[in-house]
């Protein structure tokens, strides 16, 4: 097992920059979940780790070796593909054993390493059987085996939920972490899918344009956004953003949204927003939790106001709204006895004290 | 079937797709039209031999119904296979088909790999390029080559022309390019993480070729056999040049310059050979037909 490190990684096809500079260091033990949209580089960099791509500039280092001119094979790492990439005229056995019998290991050793990796992935009774003779949930589980059996300094997934049913994919997230509770190796893990990141990983890389936006545990992100993108990538449904000003009344910061829209800060932000030059343009960034039904008292920092709702989506445990404010389409969640319905006027409240501030020139979280 | 089950489903639905039924209907009625048509078209020519190899000379020769056979007789079939010079025929053939298959998968298989997946510059060009000198027909090729061929024997004392191991050099101008082909079509229909997985599970790239990509595309790879194999054993022309010796004739030629004896044809003879000639790729087709198949359909549609 090992850490892994990435110095100024660069990744250029013809002249388009794919992945430009990125500098991450991934802890021994580690799950490390890079996400962003389709080509913003991830699988790129989880590329350029495994050694299927060539590194144009920078350094990367496996266990403190740089491994830039390494070829895949002396790595020492293994990799689950999207696709599960299973030998399809091997067992599950012998797809498992691949690598162990390529590096003439000992019969009797990869018999016992399969014996482990299939208890522990639960496909005893599957290892006699053909690749096509699985379920999507089964090959990837065999994809997992292969990889673990080889017990490799770094895992390295590449989306290998994609290919599976929403409910499969719930169910294998579960696997797949408890197969790193159990074998703590170091695993960079790639997705799309902004929930399988948050709820695998030990810290979050979000990527966007071939750059890093922030790296932070799953909460960091959830509740301290650096940028606007991943305010927006990170939860769902989505932030909301609404175009607003600070300004000065009565001795009191004040969020302007419109004309007739204003609500005072929370002290407990005032001192953090003082900087902000008045008149600037700026994003109030609210995630939906925070605008609510109205609750009987009053709070500090919570200002009501009436909506009227254009849509409604009762989700069971909650309720999903929907309303203009400020000339955007505002999400939020309310509980499901709180008397939402389309069309119809609700007292709302949002919670300023968990709310963002955004330069909207930048996309900066002030 | 279909259309019982479309008149029991009632009239909206027999409206909506009954046109497309009767359509079906009519395009099988084609189909049947016109593969019977070409069946029978493709099978004529080899019934007369089989016909016209049971007969003897002289009711062949006589004017009777050429489709009938009055004497059946295997006097042809008996006189062919104890012929020394028949079977050297088909003893060269044989040995010259089966190492010219050896060579062509020993060229084509590894070249195919490279082409298909080590990306390396002009990998594309040069792919295209194996194909097209597959186009280039061998009437144009046989005298520079046998010039060439020529030259090589008055340079180096070495005689390769009247030899039949010449062949062994010439068949695959033919059989390396398409075979080649085929395999690059099927080698790049296989996923590209197969390749992946099986470089991080640490195998070079010629245990990927021969513990990955030789097994999954074993149909591809039978199909290419096949074509090698049909035409190194069915060619004409090359031995009609290369060769003129008796003892250094492959079966094509060699039925056709020995049972004909200036304007004498030994019509029984020439069709019992051609027959018995024609029998071992038949046999070999019959056993990988759907390998075949499944061949040559991946190398079209992924080619």
């Amino acid at each position: 097992m090992a850490e892994v490190n990435l110095r100024k990684v660069v990744k250029r096809y013809d002249d388009v920059e794919a992945v430009r500079g990125i500098d991450l260091d991934i802890a021994d033990h580690e799950f490390v979940v890079l996400v962003g949209p389709s080509g913003c580089g991830k699988s790129t960099t989880l590329r350029m780790i495994a050694g299927l791509e060539d590194i144009s500039d920078g350094d990367i280092m496996i266990g403190g070796d740089v491994v830039n001119d390494v070829p895949p094979k002396d790595r020492d790492i293994a990799m689950v593909f999207q696709n599960y990439a299973l030998y399809p005229h091997m067992t599950v056995a012998e797809n498992m054993s691949f690598g162990l019998r390529l590096k003439h290991y000992p019969k009797a050793e990869i018999k016992a390493r399969i014996d482990e990796a299939a208890r522990m992935l639960d496909i005893v009774e599957l290892v006699d059987r053909k690749p096509k003779q699985l379920s999507g949930g089964q090959r990837q589980r065999v994809a997992m085996g292969r990889a673990i059996v080889r017990n490799p300094k770094v895992f390295l997934f590449d989306e290998p939920l994609s290919n599976l049913d929403a409910k499969l994919r719930v169910q294998m997230r579960i696997e797949i972490k408890k197969v790193h509770q159990k074998v703590r190796t170091t695993t960079v893990y790639v997705t799309h899918d902004q929930v399988e990141a948050m709820t695998l990983a030990d810290r979050v890389v979000v990527m966007n344009k071939g750059r890093i936006e922030q790296i932070g545990t799953p909460q960091d992100l959830y509740h301290k956004p650096a940028t606007r993108f991943v305010a927006a990538f990170i939860g769902s449904p989505a932030m909301n953003f609404l175009p607003c000003q600070l300004e000065e009344n009565s001795g009191r910061l004040h969020v302007r949204l419109t004309e007739q829209i204003a609500f005072p800060l929370p002290p407990a932000r005032v001192a953090r927003y003082q900087g902000v030059k008045p008149g600037e343009k700026l994003l109030l960034g609210l995630r939906p939790e925070h605008i609510t039904e109205a609750k009987a008292h009053a709070e500090p920092g919570v200002e009501t106001f009436d909506a009227m709702l254009d849509v409604t989506e009762p989700m069971g445990m909650e309720t999903l709204i929907y309303f203009a404010l400020a000339g955007k389409q505002v999400c939020g969640r309310v509980n499901p006895n709180a008397g939402a319905r389309d069309g119809e006027a609700l007292r709302l409240a949002i919670d300023l004290n968990n709310m963002h501030l955004l330069n909207e020139t930048t996309g900066a979280v002030i | 079937m279909s259309t019982l089950a479309v008149d029991k489903a009632g009239p909206r639905r027999k409206a909506k797709y009954g046109s497309m039924s009767s359509d079906r209907v009519w395009a099988l009625r084609w189909s049947y039209f016109f593969l019977t048509l070409f069946a029978v078209i493709a099978l004529l020519p080899p019934i007369y031999m089989l016909i016209t190899s049971l007969k003897s000379s002289a009711e062949i020769s006589a004017a009777t119904n050429p489709w009938w056979i009055f004497h059946p007789t295997l006097s042809n079939y008996r006189e062919l296979l104890s012929s020394n010079q028949f079977l050297r025929f088909f003893w060269n053939s044989a040995i010259i088909a089966v190492v010219v298959v050896a060579i062509t998968m020993l060229i084509s298989v590894p070249a195919a790999f490279a082409l298909a997946r080590m990306k390396f510059w002009g990998s594309a060009t040069l792919a295209t390029g194996v194909f097209l000198t597959y186009l280039i027909p061998d009437s144009l090729l046989f005298i520079p080559l046998f010039k060439m061929f020529a030259s090589f024997g008055d340079w180096t004392g070495i005689q390769l022309i009247n030899r039949w191991y010449v062949l062994l050099f010439i068949y695959p101008t033919l059989t390396v390019p398409f075979c080649t082909w085929i395999m690059i079509g099927y080698f790049a229909s296989i996923p590209k993480e197969l390749d992946e997985a099986a470089i991080i599970d640490g195998a070079s790239w010629f245990q990927t070729l021969t513990r990955i990509f030789i097994p999954v595309a074993l149909p591809g790879l039978i199909a290419a056999t096949i074509f090698a194999f049909t035409v190194s054993w069915a060619q004409f022309l090359y031995p009609l040049v290369f060769t003129t010796s008796t003892d250094q004739l492959v079966l094509p030629v060699g039925i056709t310059t020995t049972l004909i004896k200036g304007d004498v044809f030994n019509w029984g003879q020439i069709m019992t050979g051609a027959l018995l000639g024609a029998a071992p790729p038949l046999i070999i087709y019959a056993f990988l037909m759907d390998y075949y198949i499944a061949g040559l359909t991946a190398g079209a549609t992924k080619g």
